[in-house]
């Protein structure tokens, strides 16, 4: 098999869910925040995509689009509950949103 | 009719009323809401105490001026509910005693109805690997313990139900007292007629929440809402004792059905656990723990003086005559598994006789009048824990059965004389009511006669009989036989104390509820003389041996032998002790009884004349006043003056009799014991439920700072876990 | 397994397509009924559309009974039709009956009336359909997806409250985050397999040893994603906000249906591919458990607000019916299966009461709005006693049933301090039950009018109740279905 082993990939795709993770945790837009879920659940998508081309089977591919389609889902749910959010309070800084506590 | 086949209906009856009550109630009560919310004449601003003498100063004035009760504004419904309520347990108790009296036909004096499968058997390994397969029934068991319960409870429940229909006839929420009543009595007989743990933990909670919500009745009164919430927390410590037990006999016995787990501990797989603490005698003293909550028992008992902030009717029939005795109902139907622990059984009368003493010391110097009975109640039943520790499981239920006669007439006997004069609670406000209220003070002289002990009185056999069995049993001995007889000296100490303050000398009443002191009507007098017959005649069927009457001769023994199987024991104990003893013993006890009743007759009867003659000279302005605190001076007299002065004197002359003296020291050795009670009660016991019930809601705020509203914290948790999970990992 | 049925999947997806179905026609004909007090009608196509779906899963179930088959596998495994799937798919629909009963007044009142809310019940619950019947990884994603979508919606449809919204955008984000673990974990169990069937994943992880790191990042991150969902500590803390922001109803809906879906999801993934690894994840589900019922019983002691109380005793909840998992024998596994049956009647219930407060300029949601409730209305003061005392587990009612198998479980297997503490953990909740208690029996009353509620919601209280009472006294048809049903 050519190209760069396995491994490479799931190192990168760790990183990667790594990374938006702490995007989640620091950025203090809600939009950012929202981004950063994407790149979570594309690095999941990378790994999918590495272990299918791995195993020479398709599932993987399939499960990856899967998961774009619900990020797409998300994406547009999620905007929409932004805007009303916006439209009631007049910002999108996650810290302002906390009403709810204890 | 076929009633032994029929007991499942005994608690529905209750059930009835109750849910016709508390549904349809508020419907048929004509009076506007606003006055259930906002009792009138109750200032909130007055503490809890002076707040309850109000409104109860009002509601019974009252009924003084309607004392016929007919036609009021709530005419129709209260006519309903006097003859639902009272009426459905009534219906209960003539189901019991027929289902009784078809019980001693049958000859293994045990009978089960099973309604249906209620906790399905599911194969279950057991501690020793044994498949079991278990199941609950809704089932029933009627069985001369049951028996005995039940007509207790069906019985004094429907007197203290007539009782009500007088004591509450002009109160606020009358339906929802009886619908709760009604609730009571339902869940008790679920608890005392269940077949299993399982079942009679049903009965258990439902006695509590019961219990609970009429505490709270007059609940614009803050220190009624205390003391509810009291009740609740030390009970959750007896409810988690209860189900650990039951948890554990389940998976030791694989059973919790009464007669089995009676047959298979009874089956010789299991041996009494005399060297050492094994699980069977954890399992009984969980199931004890729970016992202590309900039963008001060391370390536990501190709820039940505080529940007197119910109505009086509450307290006779709840925290007098029925529930409390659930915990010694309890460990009476766990006979079979406490005559294995030995350990545990020590345990249990070491706590009984300790309370005992304790509350009796308590009650000496306590002045409410409700509070004297509650901490006599504590006392009482510590005696029937005594009796179940030593193995004496009939005596225990036979003091159990007497004992709600006469405490329950003490206690609707003082609602009546509370009644009386006005919402008063203080003894210290009363005095010399015995001809103004001439029935209320023969049956209460009557029922302070058979808490005392004097001979031919309800009370002297069962507690004879303890007396006797924690000096003969095998696991008796002296000390917990002369912890019983100080205790029973000092009962019968307090019980007079408390008939002469309340009911001789001179008067203390206020002069303006002085003209209103009235006998209580009729709905309430006869069951304090059907109660008063019944605190003398309760007795004679479990006469003491000794007497040798044929015919009655421990009929009530025999009667409960099939449930404890007690006669071989009693066989081996008879032998080992002569009659002489006996009689030696009861002469002893009968003695120190008398002396109680004399010298509360000295102290409280002929020394307060000395002062009550210099007060006269004061003026009647003055002699109000002093009147309030008159009993304290006499305290100062005798025990704080009168000992120092004693001990000064001793060596220069004997002006004062040697009697004196020993009184005086006696005196002042109870008063510093209770005032050590009460200091330990208030600060280390109360302080300890106080702090629970803080800590838990202390607890309560670090778990919630953490929740701080911010998405991103609570993500962070998130990642949290998740690095923990892999911390495990590594650190494995 | 058939080979008739194998190759008729619409025999297996006739429930999911049934609602999906309805919901869609709502959506189409929403225009139908233009004010608000018309799109109460809506509320009947919701019953309908349940009615329908009963029917098939009835069909399914009789099938079952008939064949002597024990599942209906459709498409090639991804579907897996057992009484498992059944048993949840009868809570979810008795859940979403429930709600869309109480729904029309609740919106009403609100002002929110639409007819996109009953839509988003039926595809809320046609996603918990795929989860409780799910056997692949694929079907469970997307039915999770489906119905977590829906809630976010849901959760925020009171469009003007800023409540609502704040309780949306929380949800919302943070679901996405956890499924983001989930997901992962999907990805690793993928690769350790070469396939996404449940069966498959199991015997590649079986084949690998104990303690395996692979295996082990897959199980810890799919957990943290499936504890999320039934919000154990310390992946709970959406809920709370997420319950008080919520329209009642939605609250009543997460806290029942959703948890119940999340609950089928976690077994079929936990006795499932992940049941070979069980030494690795069952003393971390068991800290988790101590935790989420250590947090949820402490937390709601000191809430005044009524929602958020129960929030957090819906937290405590998931963490007993979690040691059934822990204690993994038969009764607890059972146990797990009542306890999610009665919890629903049970939860549902008293929600049902909180919703009845709610009258226009009166929200009802703080514990004193309670007081005196047993003067006004003692019928809902006595229901609300019931369900209460049966969140606290107290005998005849039925939660003593759900708490008993679990107990009896943990005995069974040897989990004594799990029991002891989860024991000690029931009194301290009886303590905060009833403090609610107290407010409505002993409580000042604040307001005399009784209340003023919908036939709806007089017919779903009176279900509930009925029920709660009923199973507690006679469990036996309950435990029969819930023994029929568990997972081996």
């Amino acid at each position: 098999m050519s190209g760069p082993p396995l491994a490479w990939y799931l190192i990168l795709s760790a990183v990667l869910f790594a990374l938006g993770v702490a995007g989640f945790l620091f950025r203090k837009s809600i939009i950012t925040i929202f981004m950063s879920i994407e790149l979570m659940l594309n690095a999941v998508n990378l790994s999918f995509v590495a272990f299918s081309y791995q195993l020479k089977q398709v599932n993987g591919h399939v499960f990856a689009f899967f998961v774009m389609v619900v990020a797409a889902a998300e994406a547009a749910v999620g905007l929409a509950i932004i805007v009303t959010v916006f439209k009631n309070r007049e910002t999108l800084n996650v810290d302002e949103v906390d009403s709810m506590k204890y | 009719m076929n009633f032994l086949d029929q007991i499942w209906l005994i608690p529905l009856f209750p059930l009835f009323g109750a849910v016709v009550m508390l549904l349809f109630g508020s419907k048929l009560d004509p009076q506007p809401a606003s006055d259930v919310a906002v009792a009138p004449g109750v200032e909130l601003t007055h503490d809890g105490h002076e707040a309850a003498h109000h409104h109860h100063g009002h509601t019974h004035e009252h009924a003084h001026e309607h004392v016929t009760g007919h036609d009021h504004h709530g005419g129709g419904l209260k006519t309903v509910v006097s003859l639902l309520c009272p009426g459905m347990v009534l219906l209960s108790l003539i189901w019991s005693a027929g289902a009784v009296l078809q019980l001693a036909n049958v000859p293994e004096r045990s009978h089960e109805v099973i309604q249906f499968t209620w906790l399905a058997g599911l194969p279950f390994h057991m501690a020793g690997g044994r498949l079991a397969t278990f199941s609950a029934d809704w089932g029933f068991l009627l069985d001369p313990l049951s028996s005995v319960m039940i007509l207790v409870v069906t019985g004094i429940g429907f007197l203290i139900h007539v009782y009500s229909t007088g004591y509450m006839a002009h109160d606020n929420g009358y339906y929802r007292f009886f619908g709760y009543l009604n609730l009571f009595v339902f869940f008790m007989l679920m608890l005392v007629l269940a077949n299993n743990y399982a079942l009679m933990f049903v009965g258990w909670e439902g006695v509590g929440l019961c219990s609970y919500l009429l505490i709270g009745f007059y609940f614009h009164k803050k220190s009624a809402g205390d003391a509810g919430k009291k009740a609740f927390v030390v009970n959750r410590v007896g409810d988690a004792g209860f189900i650990l037990g039951m948890l554990l006999m389940f998976s030791v016995l694989g059973t919790v059905k009464f007669v089995d787990v009676r047959q298979i501990l009874g089956s010789g797989n299991f041996r009494a656990e005399t060297a050492g603490f094994g699980v069977l005698s954890t399992m009984a003293l969980l199931l004890f723990i729970g016992a202590t909550g309900k039963s008001a028992q060391i370390p536990l008992y501190v709820w039940l003086p505080d529940a007197m902030e119910g109505p009086t009717p509450v307290s006779a029939l709840i925290h007098a005559a029925t529930m409390v005795t659930a915990g010694v109902y309890m460990v009476a139907r766990s006979a079979a598994l406490y005559q294995l622990t030995p350990h545990t059984s020590t345990i249990v009368a070491s706590v009984g006789a300790f309370t005992a003493i304790l509350a009796a010391t308590i009650a000496l110097v306590q002045n409410d009048i409700k509070r004297v009975l509650a901490y006599s109640t504590v006392s009482q039943l510590g005696y029937m824990f005594l009796a179940l520790g030593v193995g004496a499981y009939w005596v225990a239920i036979f003091h159990l059965f007497t004992h709600a006669f006469f405490k329950a007439l003490l206690f609707l006997g003082s609602g009546s004389v509370i009644h009386a004069v006005s919402g008063e609670q203080d003894m210290r406000r009363m005095g010399g009511l015995k001809d103004k209220i001439p029935i209320t003070h023969w049956t209460m002289f009557v029922a302070a006669l058979a808490i005392a002990g004097i001979p031919g009185f309800a009370g002297f056999f069962s507690k004879d009989e303890i007396l006797w069995q924690a000096y003969s049993s095998q696991q008796g001995s002296n000390a917990l036989y002369v912890v019983g007889l100080l205790t029973a000296g000092l009962t019968a100490f307090y019980m007079w104390r408390l008939m002469h303050m309340t009911f001789y000398g001179r008067s203390r009443v206020a002069p303006e509820i002085e003209a209103h002191i009235h006998e209580s009507p009729a709905s309430m007098t006869v069951p304090l003389t059907l109660l008063a017959i019944g605190s003398v005649l309760a007795g004679w069927i479990g006469t003491p041996r000794l007497w040798g009457m044929s015919g009655w001769f421990r009929g009530f023994e025999q009667w409960l032998e099939p449930s404890f199987a007690s006669a071989a024991v009693e066989a081996v104990k008879e032998g080992a002790h002569d009659a002489s003893t006996e009689g030696i013993l009861m002469g002893v006890s009968i003695a120190l009884a008398l002396i109680g009743i004399g010298i509360a007759r000295y102290c409280y009867h002929i020394r307060p004349e000395i002062p009550g003659a210099i007060e006269a000279r004061c003026g009647p302005i003055h002699r109000t006043l002093s009147n309030k605190w008159y009993v304290d001076e006499i305290y100062d007299f005798l025990f704080v003056n009168g000992f120092a002065k004693g001990g000064g004197t001793l060596l220069g002359a004997f002006d004062r009799n040697v009697i004196d003296g020993g009184v005086n020291g006696a005196g002042w050795f109870t008063r510093f014991s209770s005032s050590f009670s009460i200091w330990w009660d208030t600060w280390i016991v109360d302080g300890t439920v106080r702090l629970t019930s803080l800590l838990v809601k202390v607890s309560s705020y670090p778990v919630r700072i953490v929740q701080t509203g911010r998405v991103q914290a609570y993500a962070l948790f998130v990642v949290v876990g998740a690095l923990a999970f892999f911390g495990y990992y590594l650190a494995r | 397994m058939s080979q008739y049925y194998s190759t008729n999947e619409a025999f297996a997806l006739t429930p999911a397509l049934t609602l999906a179905l309805f919901g869609c026609w709502i959506l189409v004909f929403d225009f139908l009924f233009a004010n608000s007090k018309q799109k109460r009608y809506f509320a009947l196509v919701v019953v309908a559309g349940l009615i329908f779906a009963g029917v098939g899963l009835y069909r399914q179930q009789a099938f079952l009974a008939t064949s002597g088959d024990s599942s209906i596998i459709a498409f090639s495994g991804a579907l897996t039709i057992d009484r498992f799937a059944l048993y949840f798919n009868w809570v979810f629909e008795l859940a979403t009956l429930i709600v869309a009963l109480v729904s029309y007044n609740y919106l009403e009142i609100e002002g929110e009336h639409h007819g996109e809310y009953y839509a988003l019940l039926l595809f809320a619950q046609c996603g918990m359909f795929f989860l409780a019947a799910g056997t692949d990884l694929v079907t469970l994603f997307i039915g999770l997806e489906l119905m977590a979508l829906c809630f976010y919606v849901m959760v925020g449809f009171l469009r003007g409250d800023k409540r609502s919204n704040e309780a949306a955008i929380k949800y919302l984000l943070l679901g996405a985050f956890s499924s983001g673990f989930l997901v992962y974990g999907f990805s690793i169990m993928y690769g350790l397999a070469g396939s996404t069937r449940l069966t498959d994943v199991a015997a590649a992880i079986a084949a690998r040893p104990a303690w395996d790191p692979l295996v082990f990042l897959a199980m810890t991150t799919t957990a943290v994603g499936l504890l999320f969902k039934i919000s154990a500590a310390p992946f709970h803390m959406w809920a709370p906000d997420a319950y008080e922001g919520a329209p009642t109803t939605i609250t009543a809906y997460l806290s029942v249906a959703s948890k119940a879906a999340s609950f089928a999801f976690l077994l079929r993934i936990f006795l499932g591919p992940l049941a070979p690894a069980r030494d690795a994840w069952e003393p971390l589900l068991a800290a988790v458990a101590i935790l989420t019922m250590t947090i949820g019983n402490l937390a709601a002691i000191s809430q005044t607000n009524i929602k958020r109380l129960l929030a957090y005793s819906s937290i405590s909840h998931a963490g007993y019916m979690l040691l059934g998992l822990i204690a993994g024998n038969d009764t607890g596994i059972q146990g797990i299966a009542v306890y999610v049956m009665v919890y629903a009647f049970m939860n549902l219930g008293a929600f049902l009461v909180v919703i009845a407060l709610r009258r226009k300029n009166i929200i009802g949601d703080d514990v004193d709005d309670m007081a005196g409730l047993m003067y006004r209305s003692p019928g809902y003061a006595v229901l609300m006693l019931i369900f209460l005392l049966s969140l606290a587990g107290i005998p005849p009612t039925a939660g003593f049933l759900g708490k008993y198998y679990i107990f009896l479980s943990l005995i069974e297997t040897h989990h004594y301090l799990l029991a002891v503490i989860a024991t000690l953990y029931v009194a301290v909740a009886i303590y905060y039950y009833f403090r609610i208690v107290k407010t409505m029996f002993v409580g000042e009353l604040t307001e005399k009018a009784p209340l003023a509620t919908s036939f709806g919601l007089r017919v779903a209280l009176g279900i509930t109740g009925v029920l709660t009472l009923a199973v507690g006294v006679y469990p036996e048809p309950v435990l029969r279905l819930a023994q029929n049903s568990f997972l081996r």
